[in-house]
This record gives structure tokens, sequence and C-alpha cells, in this order.
């Protein structure tokens, strides 16, 4: 037998991990700087360049990864706990699409309005794409099997994409789309995340509060209603809350495939299935994750950005192989 | 008058009625099993009971209210339902699964209470399984973890408890520890057991009183003396059966049986449609 570390030890593991990350991510890059340089910007009003270079690019850049990662992680975990299914992710199931296409018409026909806007047109983007999966699943009688919703996930996902390309392409808007959805955590401001933050941060609140919620529905739905739980009113709030992280994922840093789908299975091999744990412990190996791979793509190619889009689908496609070959059973 | 009644209930998928008509009472702290063939609807029966499923017309009574009216939270603090071959659980030990069965006692967002440490506690001793507490669920055996999903009905401390087919995919061994378990629940905490079973000696050797059922209609309920006879068999199951005594335990129980002349062709015949009836039903 292993030995058997607790779950709070677990997390203060996690914790200190995602600290020495941090840590990493301020201070690699471009522009050298050592962990004092970065002490000094955050705790101290000292000024200079790298001062500035940490505050008002390196610290807004870390944070977006912070939260877009955990919030992609845990809107995931949530999904999979909700569906059963294994391969539930925000950018498998819609979503991520969704809200894609949503930000491209909202670029098109409101390109004076503010980044609260655009944000909450993604949260509707993103419900729209999670509501044609589910809508187009359901048609069929016997409906939600996970290789089924896939499928409807892929194709819905295909189509919406196309709308936003399409749109991109008629109002001469497909730059500014592109270097939205596919420009990860470049040029983040704290404007932005004084929008986004909040939303992600209440997402990941409420969903840790419903956690216990989660498990239950993730064992059965029989066993649920035997335990007197209100079925159709905590799907609706963590119905909510996916759409609330994964648009304001996609409002922040575009798409962002594989996280949401990857990092709650890595989890599970470390703390096993009860959402109690799966849920904090996915923000916190989400943000990691996330900060890892952005600051991979500033430091591989320094001082050019390798984009970390593609750097979290080189590490997320072989791992989605083999979730897809292993069948359901990875989840268990 | 008893706690559990259903009344006129009529259960129904799309324009299948499953359950017809059906009026039964449930004895109170007694074990009380439901049995039929295929198809029949006791599954559907014990669904409806349970609130899984909702039933089109007719009503289920609990205490004198209708269950369909009742606050889901309190009727858990009633009613614990163990489902047919549970699943999902699989990575969470045995203690956080059967912790579960708190739930309907915590409020909001609350923690476990000492109160709760104790019940689940409690819940695995009795059934066995307090060995595996920090044991995932998917590393047991199947009897085991029979038991310890029983184990989480029990922590719902509640005086009726629900099994839909408790022993399928059991060896013999395990099917007759779990129910030797339920039987001891009964007798030592009076806990009333309504459960299907697809046995008809187990049903017989365990039951004090047996609901038989044929197209979602009741063919007869009583002892197991009075519904473990060639003729009410005759009608549920169409065979023909001999029925003796089990030396041991003294209960009616079927010993031999064959199809029923001049039906066997018809029974062959009613197979599809027995199937297609089992297939809407899941």
């Amino acid at each position: 037998m292993n030995i058997h570390f607790s779950f709070p030890q677990k997390l203060i593991a996690g914790s200190l991990v995602f600290l020495g990350m941090f840590a990493a991510a301020m201070t690699l890059g471009a522009a050298d700087m050592t962990v004092k340089d970065v002490w000094l910007a955050l705790a101290t009003s000292a000024s200079g360049d790298k001062m500035s270079i940490i505050r008002e690019i390196r610290l807004p850049r870390g944070i977006a990864a912070i939260f877009v990662g955990a919030a992609l992680a845990v809107s995931g975990a949530v999904m999979q706990g909700m569906t059963r299914n294994p391969l539930a992710d925000p950018g498998l199931l819609g979503l991520t699409a969704g809200a894609n296409a949503a930000l491209a018409i909202s670029i098109a026909l409101l390109p004076s309005a503010n980044y609260f806007v655009t944000t909450v047109a993604c949260f509707i983007g993103a419900a729209l794409g999670a509501l044609l999966v589910f809508g187009i699943s359901a048609i069929k009688k016997g409906g939600f099997s996970p290789l089924r919703i896939v499928l409807a996930g892929s194709a819905i996902s295909a189509f919406l994409y196309a709308v936003a390309e399409g749109v991109g392409l008629y109002f001469k808007i497909s730059k500014d789309v592109s270097m939205w959805t596919a420009g990860g955590m470049i040029g983040t401001t704290w404007g932005q995340l004084k929008i986004i933050v909040p939303f992600i941060l209440i997402g990941i609140l409420v969903s840790l509060l419903l956690s216990r919620q989660l498990t239950i529905l993730s064992l059965n739905e029989e066993v649920a209603v035997g335990l007197g739980q209100r079925i159709p009113q905590i799907k609706g709030i963590l119905f909510i809350v996916i759409i609330m992280l994964a648009g304001a994922s996609v409002a922040l840093v575009g798409n962002m495939a594989f996280v949401g789908l990857m990092i709650p299975h890595i989890v599970r091999m470390m703390v096993g299935t009860d959402y109690r744990y799966i849920l904090p412990m996915s923000a916190i190996i989400g943000a990691t994750f996330m900060l890892f791979a952005d600051t991979v793509g500033r430091t591989i190619h320094s001082p050019y950005e390798t984009p970390v889009v593609a750097i979290v689908a080189i590490l997320g496609l072989p791992f989605f192989l083999i979730i897809v070959r292993k069948g359901g059973r990875a989840f268990t | 008058m008893v706690r559990l009644l259903t009344n006129d209930v009529s259960v129904g998928y799309g324009d299948v009625m499953i359950v017809k008509h059906l009026s039964v009472q449930i004895p109170d702290q007694k074990i009380t099993t439901i049995i039929g063939s295929n198809g029949c609807g006791k599954s559907t029966l014990l669904k409806a009971i349970t609130r899984i499923i909702s039933h089109q017309s007719g009503s289920v009574l609990l205490d004198g209210r209708d269950i369909s009216k009742e606050n889901t939270k309190i009727l858990a603090k009633k009613m614990a339902i163990l489902p047919q071959t549970p699943e999902g659980a699989a990575g969470l030990t045995a203690g956080e699964l059967v912790s579960y069965g708190r739930f309907p006692y915590q409020n909001g967002f609350g923690r476990l209470t000492k109160k709760d440490y104790e019940v689940i506690d409690w819940a695995l001793e009795v059934t066995g399984t307090l060995e595996y507490k920090f044991r995932p669920v998917d590393a047991l055996s199947g009897g085991q973890r029979q038991r310890v999903w029983i184990a989480m009905a029990l922590a719902q401390e509640t005086d009726i408890i629900f099994l839909d087919e408790p022993t399928t995919y059991l060896d013999m061994a395990h099917q007759l520890e779990v129910l030797e378990l339920l039987q001891r629940l009964n007798r030592e905490q009076q806990r009333t057991i309504i459960m299907v079973l697809h046995d008809l000696n187990q049903a017989a050797r365990f039951a004090d009183y047996i609901i038989a059922l044929k197209d979602g209609e009741m063919v007869k309920a009583g002892t197991c003396a009075e519904v473990i006879v060639p003729e009410v068999l005759r009608e549920v199951f169409q065979i023909d059966a001999v029925i003796g005594r089990d030396p041991r335990t003294n209960k009616p129980m079927c010993i031999t049986y064959n199809l029923l002349k001049g039906e066997k062709q018809q029974h062959e015949k009613n197979i599809p449609a027995l199937y297609a009836h089992a297939g809407s039903a899941y």
C-alpha cells in the first residue's frame, strides 16, 4: 500500500507547485528578472523598467493564465460530473465555439462596445452553443451517450467556427477576431482582468459550494433523487456556472481546448472522484498548467511568442486520444 | 393503518402503460418483495413509489401525505433507495460514498458533524465494510461493493429502505450475505424493507409479504404461503411449478417447474414483445 496523503496535504503540495510555477512565470521571459525583482515589484512601490515590465506585462498576463486555467479546469470538471461524460470539456461541447462566434458577431455589430458587453456576448454564445449540442444529442431517443454528445459537439463547433469566420470575412474583421481568439494571454490588461476575474471567482466559488451536490449528481440520477437532491435546480445553477467560466475564458484569451478535459482527469488520479476534492485541486492544477504553458510559449522561442494554444494542444491531444481509447473507463 | 400505500397508481413511458391502476399497502416493519416476470413493471412500481419516476395517475401516500407533493429532502429522511446496480462511485472510497448518505441531514453547504461520522461508522460496521473505509469502491468485490451501497442507504437513517434487485450479478454466497443483512436490519431494527427480487425462492425465504405482478397489474399480494402457490405462479410466470418446503427454513419453495403445455408457443411469441417493453423501460 502506498503512503496515504490526506487531501489537505495534497492541496498544500499542489499550492506549493503552483507558487513555484508563478515565481518561474514572473522571472522567466525575454527580459531577465530575479526573484528579488519580482518581490520588489509586487510588494513595494519601487519603480524602474523591470518593475514596469512585471507590473504591467507579466503580472496581468500571469493572472490571466491563472484564472483562465482554473476556470477551464473547473468548468471541465463540473461538466464531466454533471453529464457523467468523461469527454466533457467546454471546447468539445460547443461552449467555446459558441462564445467565439458571439465574440465575432459582437466585434462586427458593436465595434465600439466596451469589454463588459463583449464578455456578456461570450456568455450568451457559450450558452447557445451548449444548448445546441445538448439539443441535437437529445433529438434521438436514448440520447446522451458520451460519444454522441462529442460528435454533436464537434459538428456544432465546426458550424459555429464557420459562422465566426464568415462574420469575420464579411465585415473584414478577421484579423481582429483571430487576434482575440488565437492570441492567448498576450496583451492582457488590468482593465480586462477587472471585468473578467470577478465572474471567474464567483463561478469557482459557487462550484466549490456545490461540490457535494456535484458528486451526488455524478453517481447516479436515481441515487441523487433518493438522497433528496433537487436535481433541476442544481443542474440549472451548475449550467450557469459552466457558461460563466467558459464564456469568461473565451472573452479573455480566446480558444483553449483540452485544458478542461485534461486537468480534471489528472486531478482524479491524484485525489479520487469526490468533487469536494476534485474542484479545488482542478483550480490549482489548471492554473499551474496554464502558467506553465504560457511561460513555455514565451520562452522556448524567445523573444518570439509561440502560441499558447499550440502548446496546450500538443500536450492535450495525446491525452485526449488516450481517454478515447480507454473509453469511459478512464473516468472511473 | 400502514404508513406507505399506493392508491390506483398508473405509470407509463410515453404511450405504454407499465403499471396499471395499482393499489398496494406496504406492511410496516416487514420485508416486502415484489416479484414478476421481465417487463411486468416491478422495477417501475418501485421507482414510482420512491419518486424516481412520476406516475400518471393515482397517488402514493407516505404517512398520509402524497409523495409527489412532499419536500424531497424530508422524504429522503424517511426512505432510502438502492437502485439496481448503482455505478459511478468507482473512485470514491467506501467511507466517502457512505458519507453521502448523510446528505439529507446537511443543510446548505454544511460539514459533517460528529453525529454524522458516528452514523457513517455504524453503517459501515453493521454491513461489515468498516475495513474498506479507506479503499476505493472499485477495488472491492461485487458483494462488498453492494454492502457498501447498502451502508450508504443505512446512513440515511430511514425507517424504510427500497432495493431494486440487490442480488443481481452476485454469486450465491454473496446473494445470501446481502439478504441476511437485510433480514437482520428488519428483525433487529424494525426497518421496513421493500425490494424487487428475481429469484422466486429467495423471495419466498426472506419476504414476509409478497406482491406478484403481471403486465403491470397485481395478481396476488400476501404472505409467501398465499403467493408461492402453483395457481399464482402459473398466472404470473406462465409456469407449471411444483411447490415444496425448504427443509431448513420451512418456507415454501419452487422445486421444479415446466412451461405450461400449450402456452409454450405463445410464450415464445411473447418474447419480442417483452423485450420491447423492457427496452422502453430503461
